[in-house]
């Protein structure tokens, strides 16, 4: 509850922020001040629920894992300030608004991590969306922001509105909004409920970009300003899954309705992957490439959906943090180059060689080397499907998409390191930026060779 | 904690390397290849009197079950040696040259020695994977910064090949791990035969295809000579000498053992592929005029007789199989090393364009004569006494096998003894009457070479008794 409240008063509070403070640099130092308070607000509660959860007007329940994982999202939060905070100000004229917007989705993905009552995940998932639409529609200086924004939006409430309609439908079929007096799938299968049910997986496909569901992420990613695309694809897509899962987990596991669902899911979960994967190949900017290839990071996450076991909330809560890190930290990177294509970082290693480096680690966790911590991020999810067992066949998929995944990851290695080039960079790249980079690497891997760390919590 | 040491010497240094400037990190590396020969002798030592003393186990991710846990046995102990050996060789064969970022180099070599020494020490599978994949990235940055002008796009296959095989192995590692009632990955565990005979079926291909393409086997090997042509080759020398050691070494510690049932089904396929290669392979160096991939070619025949050895699996083929591990890496590390001195010298690879170097350099030619000698496994020299293990093993298995295979050892001759003679005897033409013989340093290292080549061919005994404890090992299992 903390990080709910905290969340949205921090929200609010930068929205006034914006009218008291004029230096943007301050405003920045503000948001980053709030998002500590608020980390700390979010903590202090794991005191109080002593190892079980607390339920607030059978609405919202607070648990363990939804204050770990609402940490995890506030710290890959503090490292997105950190690294790109100074970006905001050069979208548009009202930083402390764009601030406000993040700590609003910020709200929506406490909420995700927490509702326990259907009428909830609908607020959870409009409460993620509506600020994105804003943001992603911030850059008024060229169209395509715009565009980006109205196919957003008219896609986004169309898949919403799926959303509801299934929360309808199982309603109609439980007679209750509670998750956990569904109790769905234990006896016959009511067909209301398992419409709902699909429809519930539609729209949450959608929101996750899972393929065949994925046509708006490509657009609406590249047409964003780069510094909320680096947020949209990371932190609100862990949101989105940690939605995903725990209505999918918490409710609809009933050995007969199960069955469904998950056959429906390890489809899409087979095209995410290859879609994804496929594509992103072919793709001649790194920002195009890197909006497939969250993609394709969501076909192996939807893996931590289908695998019910205990692997796969260890798996999502490692996969949330590699991912978002990695990807902030390549997106941070791009941001500071004029040129997004892999030809733009042509020769980063001998201009800027810590960039170089730490753009080189980002990318061996997203291809999941050993050593960092996208290696134990996908040896979790893919655990957990193993240990699902009917699955086996997806597994061998998944990795061999992975290889292929290490084909255009490692184009940007190949184009830092091995070719000859004076990349053009934005801004004087600053000292506090470097030393920023090099604790981000240090994280990922850390978290690459002691695992244990991040698992222990759980 | 010896084990540790050995990882740890090459690890540090090649850290430190990367910091330094001028000649600090060819010093550095020659110190740390030097240290390392010097831990492993001591490692040696201590194998034989107290083998237990080199076993360590600590906890890594409890969680998991898997466990930071090395250890030498009697193959892993040899394999050590060879790549101390061959490294310090390295070392001293490049000592002269002069590479670009030269501490990027060494670090990188250094930090290929570390993985590769975790791979051959590694007890736990989890552990094992790690450094298999840690092994393969300095590698590919090697080739890919320093080799020859198609080196990006053929070390990037070399790559992608090598990591899509290992993600299969990592498939087969999870399922393994999950059928186990502990939940652990140590090396016991992994062994305890749990696994029915029908999943050690299919389990078997993830694993296999993983450690056929490091090794290559017949169809994995398009990879392998486009990389050996376009690494530089110091790295090439590490690539064939010791790296696709990884692969044999893969079967015998964590196949054979682990999915006994599995291998035991598959074994005559394996053994076919791999025999396909060596015929295919030797075809092809026949009529190769590229040096560098005439000795890649007949890597891959040799290291073909090698898997199908370990197939054959009986004592004596197996015992081949271990011996001609270390031997076939000092024959080659042997060949490259003439292959770079040639081609540093006069910057042709092209074996037509070559001739005559014998009268201007008879150093360089009585080392070649020697080591190819060793190659097509003459008596005397070290490739015998290997070769001559795995064919009687083969033959037992089945005499038809043996037939096919020793072709071979006939093509051997036949491509290795042409390429004796186009590049060093013949006319000298205007190029090659320039060759500079042997300096100091290349000299040392092509000695010692020949004395190892020799020594082994004539007393084995002392290696056959290192590797006995293994090949007991996995014949108990089999």
């Amino acid at each position: 509850m903390n990080a709910l409240i905290s969340t949205a008063l921090a929200g609010v509070v930068m929205m006034f922020a914006g009218l008291f403070i004029r230096n943007k640099q301050h405003i920045k130092f503000v948001a980053i001040a709030a998002l500590l308070i608020v980390s700390v607000a979010n903590l202090a509660e794991l005191s109080t629920i002593e190892g079980g959860s607390r339920t607030v007007l059978g609405m919202v329940t607070v648990s363990h894992f939804s204050i770990l994982f609402n940490a995890i999202a506030f710290g890959a939060t503090l490292i997105y300030f950190l690294l790109s905070g100074s970006a905001f100000e050069k979208v548009g004229e009202h930083v402390a608004d764009y601030f406000a917007l993040v700590f609003f989705i910020l709200s929506g993905i406490t909420l995700a991590s927490s509702f326990s009552n259907l009428l909830m995940l609908f607020l959870a998932i409009e409460i993620i969306s509506i600020p994105q639409y804003i943001l992603a529609g911030s850059n008024k200086r060229t169209p395509k922001s715009s565009e980006a924004s109205l196919k957003y939006f008219l896609m986004g409430s169309f898949s919403t509105g799926i959303l509801l309609m299934g929360i309808t439908l199982i309603y109609g079929a439980a007679g209750t909004f509670n998750i956990e007096e569904l109790g769905l799938g234990n006896g016959d299968i009511n067909p209301l409920a398992l419409c709902g049910i699909i429809l519930l997986a539609f729209a949450l496909s959608f929101k996750v970009s899972a393929a065949p569901f994925h046509f708006w992420t490509p657009d609406v990613y590249d047409g964003s300003p780069t510094v909320f695309t680096s947020f949209m694809a990371t932190v609100v897509k862990a949101g989105s899954f940690i939605a995903f899962i725990r209505i999918f987990h918490g409710a609809f596991t009933g050995t007969n309705i199960s069955a469904h669902w998950q056959l429906l899911l390890s489809l899409v979960t087979a095209a995410t992957l290859l879609i994804g994967n496929f594509t992103a190949v072919f793709q001649q900017s790194v920002k195009r490439m890197l909006a497939y290839s969250s993609i394709a990071q969501a076909g192996f996450m939807l893996f931590a959906v289908i695998s019910m076991n205990k692997y796969a909330t260890q798996g999502i809560i490692l996969y949330a943090a590699a991912y978002s890190v990695a990807t902030i930290g390549v997106f941070a990177v791009t941001m500071k180059l004029k040129d997004y294509t892999f030809d733009g970082f042509n020769g980063l290693a001998r201009t800027q060689p810590v960039l170089a480096v730490t753009t080189a680690i980002f990318v061996c966790s997203l291809a999941g080397i050993p050593l960092t911590a996208g290696f134990f991020a996908k040896y979790f999810v893919l655990t957990a499907a193993v240990q699902q067992g009917n699955l086996l066949w997806l597994v061998v998929l998944a990795v061999l998409c992975a290889a292929i995944s290490a084909y255009y990851y490692f184009r940007v290695i190949i184009a830092m390191y091995f070719k000859q080039g004076e990349p053009a960079t934005k801004e004087e790249i600053t000292g506090g930026f470097k030393v920023m980079l090099v604790i981000t690497a240090a994280i990922v891997i850390l978290l690459g060779v002691f695992p244990g760390l991040l698992l222990n919590l759980i | 904690m010896l084990t540790v040491l050995l990882i740890l010497i090459p690890l540090v240094a090649g850290l430190i390397t990367f910091g330094l400037k001028g000649s600090g990190p060819k010093a550095l590396a020659l110190i740390a290849s030097i240290a390392s020969l010097a831990v492993t002798v001591a490692a040696l030592f201590q194998f034989r009197t107290a083998p237990e003393a080199l076993q360590l186990t600590a906890s890594w991710i409890p969680q998991l079950g898997a466990q930071f846990s090395v250890g030498l046995d009697g193959m892993g102990m040899m394999l050590c040696l060879l790549t101390a050996i061959s490294f310090l060789l390295i070392f001293i064969v490049i000592n002269n040259r002069n590479y670009e970022r030269a501490n990027s180099f060494y670090g990188l070599m250094l930090l290929s020695q570390a993985g590769l020494i975790g791979v051959f020490s590694a007890y736990d599978a989890l552990l094992f994977y790690v450094f298999w994949e840690l092994a393969l990235i300095p590698v590919y940055f090697l080739c890919s910064l320093w080799g020859g002008e198609k080196r990006i796009p053929v070390t990037f296959k070399f790559f992608v090949y090598t990591f899509a095989g290992s993600l299969l192995m990592l498939v087969g590692l999870i399922y393994i791990y999950l059928q186990l009632p502990d939940k652990s990955f140590s090396y016991a565990a992994f062994t305890s035969g749990v696994l029915s005979p029908k999943d050690q079926s299919w389990l078997f291909w993830l694993f296999f295809v993983a450690f056929a393409i490091k090794m290559p086997v017949f169809p994995f090997h398009t990879w392998q000579p486009d990389t050996y042509e376009q690494s530089p080759t110091p790295v090439t020398m590490v690539l064939s000498g010791i790296m696709v050691k990884m692969g044999l070494f893969g079967v015998i510690r964590w196949l054979l053992p682990v999915l006994p049932s599995g291998a035991y089904m598959w074994s005559e396929v394996a053994i076919v592929l791999s025999i396909i290669g060596i015929i295919y392979a030797s075809c092809i160096a026949i009529v190769q005029s590229d040096f560098k991939r005439l000795i890649a070619y007949s890597s891959i025949a040799h290291i073909g007789l090698m898997s199908a050895a370990i197939f054959a699996n009986n004592e004596q083929s197996l015992q081949g199989v271990l011996i001609q591990l270390f031997n076939h890496g000092i024959n080659i590390i042997g060949l490259w090393i003439i292959v770079e001195i040639i081609q540093q010298r006069l910057k042709v690879k092209n074996m037509n364009e070559l001739g005559g170097i014998a009268t201007y350099a008879p150093n360089i030619a009585i080392f070649l004569v020697i080591i190819s000698l060793a190659n097509v496994a003459l008596p005397l020299t070290n490739g015998f006494i290997g070769e001559f293990l795995m064919f009687s093993g083969l033959f037992q298995y089945n005499v038809w096998f043996m037939a096919v295979a020793g072709l071979g050892i006939i093509l051997a001759a036949v491509y290795t003894l042409n390429m004796v003679q186009k590049v060093i005897f013949g006319e000298a033409n205007t190029l090659t009457s320039t060759t500079t013989d042997l300096t100091g340093n290349e000299l040392l290292a092509l000695s010692v070479i020949v004395v190892i080549i020799i020594a082994m061919g004539v007393y084995p005994k002392p290696m056959l008794d290192l590797v006995s404890s293994t090949t007991e090992l996995v014949n108990k299992v089999y």
